[in-house]
């Protein structure tokens, strides 16, 4: 599991200017108009989304973030609405301070990443004082779904083999796929050295901001065992799935990393990373050994936040050991 | 005839964008002069061809002027102006017009008019830019890549601060960086003077 955001930093609350009486009226007058009890389900978004034409498609729904798919700019511009809902235990002020703040802090990332070449989202527009942001639609999966689909197609191919009585030694036909598999995991470990690299550490580094733009436009559908009773025509599909790009999303906790702390800030992105591949399933944790093997040549200061990486293993582990 | 050609933004297709595009315009002195005496008639968003790397470049201004007239929170005096000062990546306004804005020497002139009250259609905007504007009307596809025709990769660099990010050895018409640098640029924009 990814490390829950934690206290609210001090030094983004007091970077940012306190709103004027006028916008205080106008929240308070806002919050009279809007019908008090929120459901789950159900938010009043800001305008202009509040009575839009356009379609907004719910996808997720955060602890912090309500996020939709949509169009923006133009009608054929795919794009994602990212939304920060008040939060009515918080005192309005404040509220509003930090979602500014924080909206903030994740589209300057963004625009550095973007402009130093890391593969993250484009900033599309946004409004901090109605607290959401428009970002580019990445047209792709999750590497958490990309891992999932992964590990169950192992399952079944493995069942399938034994069945034709052969071992579990992978034979010729199975390299060319895992091959794809590793070299994705490659990818994943270059695009986080290269994040790192621009001094940007991500600080929610699990498999779901994680995606996989393919270069094939739709995965492989078959994931269950009756699907496609013949592997070996499967294997092209799959690995042009899997040769794509990958993209750095979800920039919500990202910071711009002091000097004296780099070291363990982007060890700790790594060991987030290695918690959320071990939670997937004992076999993609193999397949992290990989990401870490290609994080650590993709620049000069890789190994030392390697070795940094054992250490905060170790903590690690003591702390869920203390319970 | 004036072309002029009408865009939707999503989210605000109530409120239609109208974009004329001209080019060997003669009369940008009177025009620009209009502005600065803010004669009523006159409420457009005149910008120089030169500083317009994309439509969508365009819109994302627009959008931004549009939702800050709706949501009374322009910085600008009004929504035309703030279309201006939405394009520059800091805080001033009178440098956005310098960049961005009309110029006694303008030939490439791209005007965008907002259609914030019903009255304004593209009959109308058309109807008075062709009495107003002394210049050949270029017509513009839905695309929009016509307003690009006159993009001065170099200048654009140089007011977002972006060295090399578009064209190529100053070429603007070598569009291979467009998509980067559009992501890079709207990214500005939208951060500007937080
Ligand atoms: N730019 C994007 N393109 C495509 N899908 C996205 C994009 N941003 C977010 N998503 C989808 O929405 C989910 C939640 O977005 P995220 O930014 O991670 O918000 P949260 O902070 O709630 O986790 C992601 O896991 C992904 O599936
Ligand atoms: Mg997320």
């Amino acid at each position: 599991m990814p490390p829950e955001p934690t206290t609210d930093n001090p030094s983004t609350t007091s970077t940012s200017t306190s709103p004027s009486e006028q916008l205080l009226q106008e929240q308070q007058q806002e919050q009279q108009q809007q019908p008090q009890p929120q459901t789950h389900t159900h938010h009043t978004l800001p305008p202009p989304f509040t009575h839009t034409p356009t379609p907004l498609i719910p996808l997720t729904q955060g602890a912090e973030a309500l996020v939709y798919r949509t169009t923006f700019l133009t009608p054929s511009t795919p794009a994602i609405l990212k939304y920060r809902p008040p939060k009515p235990y918080r005192h309005p002020t404040l509220d509003r301070r930090l979602t500014k703040a924080r909206l903030l802090a994740e589209a300057r990332v963004l625009v550095r990443c973007r402009r130093e070449g890391v593969a993250v989202p484009a900033v599309l527009g946004g409004d901090w004082e109605a607290g959401w942001l428009c970002l580019e639609f990445v047209a792709g999966e999750t590497v958490r779904r990309v891992l999932d689909w992964w590990v169950e197609r192992e399952g079944w191919r493995v069942k399938g083999k034994e069945g034709e009585g052969e071992g579990e030694e992978g034979e010729g036909e199975g390299e060319e796929r895992d091959e794809a598999m590793l070299d994705l995991m490659r990818k994943i470990g270059r695009a986080v050295g290269k994040l790192h690299t621009t001094g940007v550490v991500h600080g929610d580094l699990t498999t779901s901001n994680i995606m996989l733009r393919p270069s094939s436009p739709s995965p492989p559908t078959s994931t269950s065992p009756n699907a496609s009773p013949n592997v070996d025509e499967e294997e092209e599909d799959v690995s042009a799935y899997l040769a794509g790009t990958i993209v750095l999303i979800d920039f919500g906790l990202a910071a711009q990393s002091l000097r004296q702390t780099q070291e363990e800030d982007r060890a700790v992105d790594l060991y987030v990373l290695e918690r959320a591949f071990a939670a997937t399933h004992p076999t993609a944790e193999r397949l992290f050994g990989e990401v870490l093997r290609a994080y650590g040549e993709s620049y000069p200061g890789a190994k030392a936040s390697l070795r940094r990486l054992e250490g905060v293993r170790l903590r690690g582990r003591k702390r869920s050991m203390l319970g | 005839m004036v072309h002029v050609r009408t865009y939707r933004l999503p989210h605000y297709e109530q409120y239609p964008v109208h974009v004329a595009l001209f080019r060997d315009v003669s009369n940008a002195a009177f025009l620009r002069k209009q502005l600065l005496e803010a004669n009523e008639d006159f409420d457009y968003a005149f910008l120089d061809a030169s500083m317009i790397i994309s439509l969508t470049h365009l819109l994302s201004a627009s959008f931004m002027a549009v939702h800050r007239s709706l949501t009374n929170s322009l910085k600008a005096r009004t929504p035309h102006s703030e279309l201006v000062f939405r394009l520059h990546p800091n805080n001033n306004i009178g440098e956005s017009y310098r960049k961005f804005g009309i110029s006694d020497t303008t030939t490439a002139l791209i005007a965008v008019k907002l259609s914030l009250s019903q009255d304004i259609t593209a009959e109308t905007v058309a109807a008075h830019l062709g009495e107003a504007v002394q210049g050949e009307s270029v017509q513009i596809g839905d695309d929009g890549h016509e307003l690009t025709n006159w993009t001065d990769a170099n200048k654009v660099n140089e007011t977002y601060k972006t060295p090399n990010l578009l064209g190529k050895n100053g070429h603007a018409s070598d569009n291979t960086n467009l998509e980067h640098a559009q992501a890079v640029i709207l990214g500005l924009m939208t951060i500007k003077g937080s």
